[in-house]
């Protein structure tokens, strides 16, 4: 049998693991036959047993190969008895902001570290969501409505959805405190396969701002699928920022899919840091004139860590905006690749679409994959987009050097300068100034002042 | 202060400096003139450093120390300035936080505490003073966008701030109008003192009637072929380098 085979045969073994795992999984989550959401999770169910996991002949996933990933026995239901006290987990959250949070433990919702609330909104879970009957319209409006797109992996998690964050936000709401979703495994399990599955919906002129981060607390393999999917009416406001930094033996498939209508302003920030292997899937829906979306992202990797950022911006409508910033400082043996695909459709005119990606090598065996795949069908558009590859320059860190600036810390600086454009635009203090701090340690240095 | 002797310097395979001998005392100012690609700014970058610049003969000592060895950043903490011809862009840093890391790092070799940021301002006020420079101009990311006017008297006011005990001036005097120049000037001039020494790269005399040096060195194929008072300035501004080349001919 070639090698190929024998990968082949292995990833075999996780899918029909999980083919096998789907009636007990129905079963578990007591659904009912009748409902809609059984309709959706059956669909998906089919759909990601006839294209199974992407592989590297797949065009969106030639830079990165999932094969190592699905070698370990996950396992599919966790027991979720680990119990956790707040000071096991104090570290990770954003303790001087207020904040609304929502704690899953191996993929299981943790009432007693969380504060949720219905009171004016909901900020609460979606095992309830998708059972309750007073969610029932939600969930027939906007469940799986973005992410059904030929998405193997948005299917897999789909057909397994039972747990997540549930957030609707009425409208000319402004939510006083960030929403933090805080998912962690714990190594009870052996090796755990986790997917989440968050809807956040944001009503007409609301405005909500969310952190959301995984983080493994054992060495056992995780591997993480989740999907968010997030529906901003008009005039709405969402924040969004992704933590990723976690330890090396966890992976995450992040599909997170955003729908704009008029007038609406939705952000993602992704901070990329720390775990084995990292694909975000990011895309963007512009359904009505006058949106604005942003999309800001740092990768910081070193050891054989990998991130792949994949965007996707579809302008549907006139007037609107687009602005994308990917910076990446890549030591060691990491690797990143970054896909920036922007469609500008007929009807789409007078936007403007901005994509920069710059990327920066320090370890003589990192590498970067680049691609800006623009394709617009509207003639009366702005659409800009620059990718830059390089190393430190060099006349910079002399000219630093000759003012006392010992060569290392000059490194630092240049890179803590290099990756502060993608950084501006963080609106809550505390987690800005976190994320200088893993920025700092990351770089092994202490700059001294905020930049 | 400075002593080079011998000095030969290349870069990949190209000699620049051929056996370079100059002494430079304390409180002293020279200017070092010479036609294009005799070896000026090879000269300075070798002093502070440069890596890409292979040392192959002879010493530089400072104040008695041998510094050919030592990492620019080290030869800076010894007392070295260097205002460069091209100052570097470095957008995302500002001029006020590139100040401040600059003489926390000189101050931190010198097993000294940061400098209190109460200080600091102070200094940076009366500096940026000193050298006409709008506050705004500070919070801007350095060099980046700078005319090269302000780029040259941002690189005064580094020089005001850091008080190097050498300082080299590497055509500074290029871009900049006649009223910039003389602030410069004039910066360079309040920083001089009998315990500190300035090098003065230009081709032209005009610098040379603001800060006047007390001696004038002719750099010429990688070595100082002539020196001189500030007479002859004066004489290389009015004949050119012709009669020097004919004269090592003869």
């Amino acid at each position: 049998m070639s090698a190929e085979n024998i990968e082949l045969m292995k990833q075999m073994d996780l899918k029909e693991k999980l083919i096998s795992s789907f009636l007990a999984f129905e079963n578990q989550v007591d659904v009912d036959v009748d409902s809609k959401v059984h309709d959706v999770r059956s669909k998906a169910f089919s759909n990601f047993e006839q294209q199974g996991f992407p592989t590297k002949r797949d065009e969106e996933w030639k830079y990165t190969n999932l094969s190592s990933l699905l070698k370990s026995n996950y396992n599919i239901f966790s027991k979720g008895e680990a119990s956790l006290t707040y000071k096991d987990v104090k570290q990770y959250f954003i303790n001087e902001t207020d904040c609304y949070n929502l704690v899953f433990i191996d993929g299981k919702f943790n009432a007693f570290l969380s504060n949720t609330t219905h009171d004016g909104l909901d900020v609460c879970v979606m095992s309830a969501a998708l059972t309750k009957p007073k969610y029932e319209e939600a969930i027939n409006t906007y469940f799986n409505k973005l992410a059904k797109e030929n998405n193997s992996l948005s299917d897999l998690n789909t057909a397994f959805s039972a747990e997540g964050a549930y957030v609707n936000i009425p409208k000319n709401t402004v939510v006083p405190k960030p929403i933090q979703i805080l998912n962690f495994s714990t190594g009870s399990e052996q090796e755990i396969l986790i997917q989440p599955r968050n809807l956040v919906i944001v009503g007409e002129n609301a405005h909500v701002q969310i952190i959301e981060r995984h983080q493994s607390l054992t060495g056992n393999n995780t591997l993480t699928n989740a999907v968010t999917e997030i529906f901003v009416n008009k005039r709405g406001i969402v924040d969004f920022y992704k933590m990723q930094n976690d330890v090396e033996t966890a992976s995450l498939i992040d599909g997170t899919f955003v729908s704009q209508q008029k007038d609406s302003v939705a952000s993602v920030h992704t901070f990329s840091f720390g775990g084995k292997l990292t694909r975000n899937n990011l895309e963007f829906y512009q359904n009505g004139e006058h949106c604005v979306s942003h999309m800001n992202g740092i990768s910081i990797l070193d050891g054989k860590q990998h991130v792949d950022n994949h965007t996707l911006v579809q302008h549907k409508a006139p007037n609107c905006e687009s602005h994308e910033m990917y910076k990446g400082i890549y030591d060691e043996k990491s690797t990143g690749v970054f896909n920036g695909k922007v469609i500008v459709e007929q009807a789409a005119q007078k936007i403007n679409a901005y994509q920069q990606n710059n990327n920066i090598i320090v370890g003589d065996k990192a590498s970067v994959n680049s691609k800006p795949q623009l394709e617009i069908f509207a003639d009366d558009v702005k659409c800009s987009h620059g990718c830059t590859i390089g190393q430190l320059d060099e006349s910079a860190l002399f000219y630093m050097q000759q003012r006392g600036i010992p060569k290392k810390e000059a490194k630092a600086l240049l890179m803590y300068a290099f990756s502060n454009d993608a950084l501006k635009d963080v609106k809550i203090p505390e987690l800005k100034t976190r994320i200088n701090a893993i920025i700092a340690e990351k770089l092994d240095v202490n700059i001294g002042f905020d930049l | 202060m400075l002593k080079i002797e011998n000095l030969q310097a290349r870069i990949e395979d190209k000699e620049i400096l051929k056996g370079l001998n100059i002494e430079v005392k304390a409180g002293e100012v020279h200017a070092i003139m010479g036609p294009n690609g005799a070896g000026k700014s090879t000269m300075a970058s070798v002093i502070a450093g440069k890596e890409e610049y292979e040392v192959t003969g002879g010493s530089i000592e400072l104040n008695g120390e041998d510094i050919s060895e030592l990492a620019p950043d080290e030869r800076a903490h010894a007392g070295v300035f260097l205002s460069f011809q091209y100052p570097v862009e470095i957008p995302g840093v500002t001029v006020t936080n590139f100040i401040k890391s600059s003489i926390n790092e000189s101050r931190k070799a010198q097993g000294l505490e940061e400098m209190p940021a109460k200080d600091l301002l102070k200094k940076i006020r009366e500096k940026s003073e000193l050298l006409e420079i709008d506050r705004k101009f500070l919070s801007r990311s350095l060099n980046e966008g700078f005319s090269g006017g302000e780029k040259k008297r941002n690189e005064i006011f580094q020089m005001a701030m850091l008080e190097p005990k050498l300082a080299i001036l590497d055509e500074t005097d290029s871009g900049l109008d006649i009223d910039a120049l003389r602030i410069v000037a004039n910066g360079v001039n309040k920083l001089k003192s009998k315990d500190n020494a300035v090098i003065v790269i230009t081709h032209y005399q005009r610098l040379l009637d603001y800060i006047v040096p007390d001696f004038v060195h002719v750099l010429y194929d990688g070595k100082i072929v002539k020196s001189g008072t500030k007479e002859l300035a004066l004489e290389l501004e009015e004949k050119g380098y012709d009669w020097i080349k004919e004269e090592l001919n003869a």
